[in-house]
Formats: structure tokens, sequence, C-alpha cells
């Protein structure tokens, strides 16, 4: 029950990429940086975007991440990731220390989206957050028909004990986005097969057969 | 108690090892004003240092521990304090690097402490010994590294007091530190453990055979003083879970109490014996002056002005800082104050908490995924040296 793909072949996501690949929503936020520059990647899971970064682009990366277990497999991996929690550790980070800060599926697990949002800006000069996005089609479909809460993926989680308990539509990021006045740079869908897309972020269409977004975000 | 045995305190001239004479040309300026040189340091190295000299890691050893950190110890016979991470295909794998073990100023193992003769008297210093700090002692590792001639450290490693020099080291000498590795360790020494270290030294001084420092002139030794010491301390090393697990309530070789006072119960008589093989090795002086040296240290108000972030502004070492979740010596919430500090500065800085119920001494211990993430840790760091170019300065700089 709404569990959305995670990183790293955490419960519920899409499989993991076999050595030298990666995922499809991870390739698309790996395109959106630039060679060379500083990453933070909050909600790193064990590395792999990270290791990617770093051998593809050169980055000079770091990593923030809760569940111990997954720092213990990225530090093992030469990776520079401290165990933390994104709500409270963030602030603990200069202004505008790195190029990108990435938070890749990890949005709706976050109690205070507005707040994470506001922080990510505030330490990077671009973010970039994947979220999975429940205006799709098959999710609206499944409340209309079921009744019940969207499965995206299946498994552990029911309703009541999910650990994703901010989701949301391209449409309801966009606005939050607006409302903060953070503009969103670039924004792209992906859908079920994998096969990603620019689009609009006001657009209706990609907010119906997008499964995932990943935007680009910054500050004018 | 029973009597102490018969060893005493080794003969340091004739430990095996390597001994250089520093400080020759310019004394070493300790941070209580004194000047102190020229000056013995007693290093142990293993491993080959390859032709950049890029390889070295400097081992800081804690309280008790020493330079002999791998192999056959020349003084307890049992093996070195460090045994379990170095070596060949080891964490601290010496196929690989040049690991280097070095007694600390002010130890009792070959490196100018208390115990050594003071050339200006002809007499063993006492406490005529200068207070030291955990920098001084930087800076006499430093000049250590200078005469091997390495320009940059690959990794300064260390547990507890160790890690508070590998702190002060990429602190002090950024440039000299390529990545630095404090474990089970703290920007500064908690009043907690401030005053466990003194109830160690009014044990030491308590003692009639102390004779107010001069027990080697006098032909003493404080035995009973320095094993309480080590006793008190040695409890505050584990964890209540793992002495309950080892110990219990269990009777030492007897199926009642006695009704008295001797070593009724096995933790009475395992403490009894840590104490006892711990006066055989170590003077009781040292652990006076060690002591003090550690309730110094406060890296914030030394180099940042109080403030931990500012001693980071700017570091370009890479950290790996290790915790162990049943450590209430140094907590792991110690560890995290200096991951927010680093990650302040925006430094490059990795962190584990590692579960392990047997407290502080976890980090002398074989704890697989330990072992797994610092020689990870290491490698990358290692494979990034390469993609830098491995620029070192001379040492000479």
């Amino acid at each position: 029950m709404n569990e959305t793909p995670g990183r790293d072949g955490r419960p519920g996501g899409p499989p993991s990429a076999g050595a030298g690949e990666i995922r499809a929503d991870l390739r698309l936020v790996a395109d959106l940086v630039a060679p060379g520059t500083r990453v933070l990647d909050v909600g790193c899971g064990d590395g792999a975007l990270l290791q990617f970064l770093t051998n593809s682009k050169e980055i000079d990366g770091r990593g923030l991440e809760i569940r111990q277990e997954r720092v213990n497999a990225s530090v093992s991996r030469g990776l520079s990731v401290v165990q933390g929690n994104a709500e409270t550790d963030l602030r603990n980070y200069p202004s505008q220390a790195f190029d990108y800060v990435i938070l890749s599926q990890t949005l709706q697990a976050i109690h205070d989206p507005r707040g994470v949002l506001e922080e990510l800006l505030r330490i990077g000069k671009h973010a970039i957050v994947s979220f999975t996005n429940f205006g799709y089609w098959r999710f609206r479909l499944h409340l209309a028909y079921s009744g019940r809460m969207p499965v995206t993926d299946s498994k552990d989680h029911e309703w009541f004990d999910t650990p994703n308990i901010h989701l949301c539509t391209i449409r309801d990021f966009v606005t939050l986005c607006d409302a903060l006045d953070i503009t969103v740079e670039r924004c792209f869908s992906v859908r079920r097969g994998g096969q990603t897309r620019r689009v609009r972020p006001s657009s209706a269409l990609a907010n119906l057969i997008g499964e995932q977004a990943v935007v680009l975000l910054g500050r004018e | 108690m029973s009597a102490p045995t018969k060893t005493r305190t080794p003969n340091t001239a004739e430990l095996p090892g390597t001994r250089v004479e520093l400080g020759i040309d310019e004394p070493l300026h300790l941070d209580c004003g004194a000047p102190l040189g020229p000056f013995t340091v007693a290093y142990q190295t293993y491993g080959r240092l390859n032709e950049a000299k890029s390889n070295a890691i400097l081992v800081c050893h804690a309280l008790t521990g020493d330079q002999f950190l791998a192999g056959d110890h020349p003084v307890t016979g049992k093996l070195g304090w460090w045994d379990v991470m170095v070596g060949p295909g080891k964490a601290l794998d010496t196929g690989r690097y040049f690991v280097i073990g070095c007694n600390f100023l002010g130890g009792c193992m070959g490196t100018v402490g208390p115990a050594e003769i003071n050339p200006a008297t002809d007499k063993p210093y006492g406490l005529d010994f200068p207070v030291i700090t955990i920098g001084d002692m930087v800076k006499a590792q430093k000049l250590l590294i200078d005469h091997l001639g390495i320009g940059r450290l690959f990794c300064v490693i260390g547990g507890s007091m160790g890690g508070m020099q590998a702190l002060d080291w990429a602190v002090r000498y950024p440039e000299r530190v390529f990545t630095a590795v404090p474990i089970a360790t703290a920007a500064r020494t908690s009043t907690q453990n401030i005053a466990f270290h003194e109830v160690g030294r009014q044990a030491i001084m308590a003692d009639p055979d102390w004779c107010g420092g001069n027990y080697l002139l006098e032909g003493k030794r404080p035995h009973r003083g320095l094993a309480v010491a080590r006793m008190g301390a040695h409890i505050t090393y584990l964890s209540e879970t793992a002495l309950h697990r080892k110990f219990g309530r269990n009777l030492q070789d007897r199926k009642d109490v006695t009704y008295g006072f001797e070593a009724d119960f096995q933790v009475e008589s395992y403490l009894r014996h840590q104490g006892l093989t711990f006066v055989d090795r170590f003077d009781a002086n040292t652990y006076l002056i060690i002591t003090r040296a550690m309730d110094y240290f406060d890296l914030a108000e030394e180099h940042g002005g109080g403030v931990l972030a500012e001693t980071f502004q700017g570091t370009e070492v890479r950290f790996c800082l290790i915790s162990f979740t049943s450590d209430w010596m140094f907590p792991t919430a110690e560890s995290r104050e200096l991951v927010h500090a680093l990650n302040a500065a925006a430094a490059n800085v990795s962190f584990v908490e590692i579960e392990s119920d047997q407290g502080h001494d976890s980090f002398l211990l074989d704890i697989p995924e330990y072992h797994k993430i610092l020689s990870g840790f290491l490698a990358g760091a290692a494979d990034h040296q390469v993609r830098c170019g491995a620029k070192a300065p001379s040492a000479d700089e």
C-alpha cells in the first residue's frame, strides 16, 4: 500500500539496475547534474546514485541517509555519507555550499516537505527532486474503482503503517513551489516503462501519464 | 589485594623498534610555555613506504596503548593492541599501507616521559616532567613525520584519546593530512570523563608509595594506587551489558560468599587482575600527566575561538567518524556534534555508528562491519588521492 519506488532496491522499488546501469529516474536525475560540481544527496540510500555520479561526472559528492545499514554500505564503498535525519540535520549545512542538492524518492516520507524544500534551496544553488506522481491515471482509476488507496507496488505497507505520509501529484508539487517562490526550471515525467520526457510543469497531461516526476528547482 | 608481581616497568632502552632524537635544532615549544628538546620518540612501522610516500598511515594510540600495534608485544607477551586491524589483508592493510605506531609524548614505552631520565639532573623526570597537551603530542608526532620525510600522511587514525590526536592533526596541520579517522572520540573531554580521571589520579596520589611523585628515586612503586586507577577506568571502557554477560553475579572459584572482602565475585577478580597486570607495564606519573593532557583537550576552544565549526573552515581533509552504540564514555552524540560542525564547514565527512554492546573498548575489537567500513573508506580515499594526482607537499613545507 502506498509504497513508492524506493532507492536501490528498497522494498517496493523497481529492481536495482545491474553494474554500470542505473534506474531510469536516477539516470534522469544524474543527467541534470553538471560534471565536476558539488552535490549533496539527501536520503542517498546505499549510495548508488552518488557512486554513479562520482564515476561518470567526477562530482564532489556527499550523502545524508537516515538508515544506518545503508550509511554503512555507502561508506564501505568509499562514499562520503553521514548518518542523519534530513528534517533536523540539513540546518547544519552552510548556505549555497553545493551546486545541487538531490532529494530522490524521499519527499513522501518527510514530515515537513515545505521546510525541507526551503532548506534544499538554501544549501544548494539548485535542487533536484524526484517523487511518485499520485495524479498518474492508474492511481486515479484505482481510487475511483476500488475505493481504496492506490497501491503503487505492493507488499509491506498498508495505509496506516506506511512511512510515506506526504503523497502528492505533479500539480500539487508545482503549486507548493509557486507558493514558496521556487522556480521549476525543468520538469520531467517518467512513465511506467521507463520512458522519460520533458514536460511543462503545468501540463495536465503530464500529471496524468507520468508515474514519476523529476524536477530541477532553483531560485531567481 | 595480593602483592603485585615482580616484573617492573620495562627498561625502555632495551625495547625493540626504532627511536629517534627530535627537537635537536630547535626545542619543541610546549603549550605550558616550557621548551622540550632534544627528546626521544619511539616508534614502530609496519608495511613499506611507497616511492611517492603517499601511503603512510599514522596510528595514534589511546591512554594506555603504545607503538606496538600488531604482532607480539615485547612487554606483555600478548598481541599488539590493534593486531585485529593492522596487518596483511586487514583493514589497515600492511600490503598496501605503511603504518606507523608512535608512543606519544609523555608515554612510557620509549618516548620521553616522566619515567625517563632528565638529562639536566640525570634523574627520572617524575613530576618535573611538564604537563603536556594533546597538541604537544601532535607537534612531536609531526617532527617524527618530518624526520621520516613524509610530506602528507595518507591517514591519521586513532580511537579515544588517539581520536583526539587525529582531530588535532587534521586541524593543526590540514595540509599534511589527506584523511582523518577519529574513532569513539570527541571534540573535547566531557565533564564526566574529567571526573573519572580525577578519581584515578587521586587513587595514585593517595598511595604512600607514590612519595609525592618521587617513587623512582625512593625505590618504590605506587602499585596499589595505580591499580585502583586502572580498575576504575576499566569499568568506563566496558558496558553494563558486556559486564553482565561476561560475569553476571557469578562467584570466583567458590560456592558461597565468604562474608569478607576477598574477591568473591568474578567481576572483582577480573578487575583486580586488570589492575595488577597494568602496573607491570605502566608508570604512575605518566598516568597522571596524560590523563591531564586529555582533560585539557578542547578543539573548539583552542582552534576555533570556542566555535567548533570554525575549527574546520575550509578544510580539505576527508573525515570518517565512527562511534559505537554502547559507548557511554564517548557516546555517539559527541561524534555527531563533530559531524554537525564538519557539515557546517561543508567538509568531506563520513559518519557511521556501529552496533556493539561492548562499550568504549569496541574500537579495539574485531567487529566485521567496523573493519569493512574502515577498509572501504580508506580504499575510496586512496582512489580519490590518485584522481587528485597525489599532490603531496614535501616534508619541509
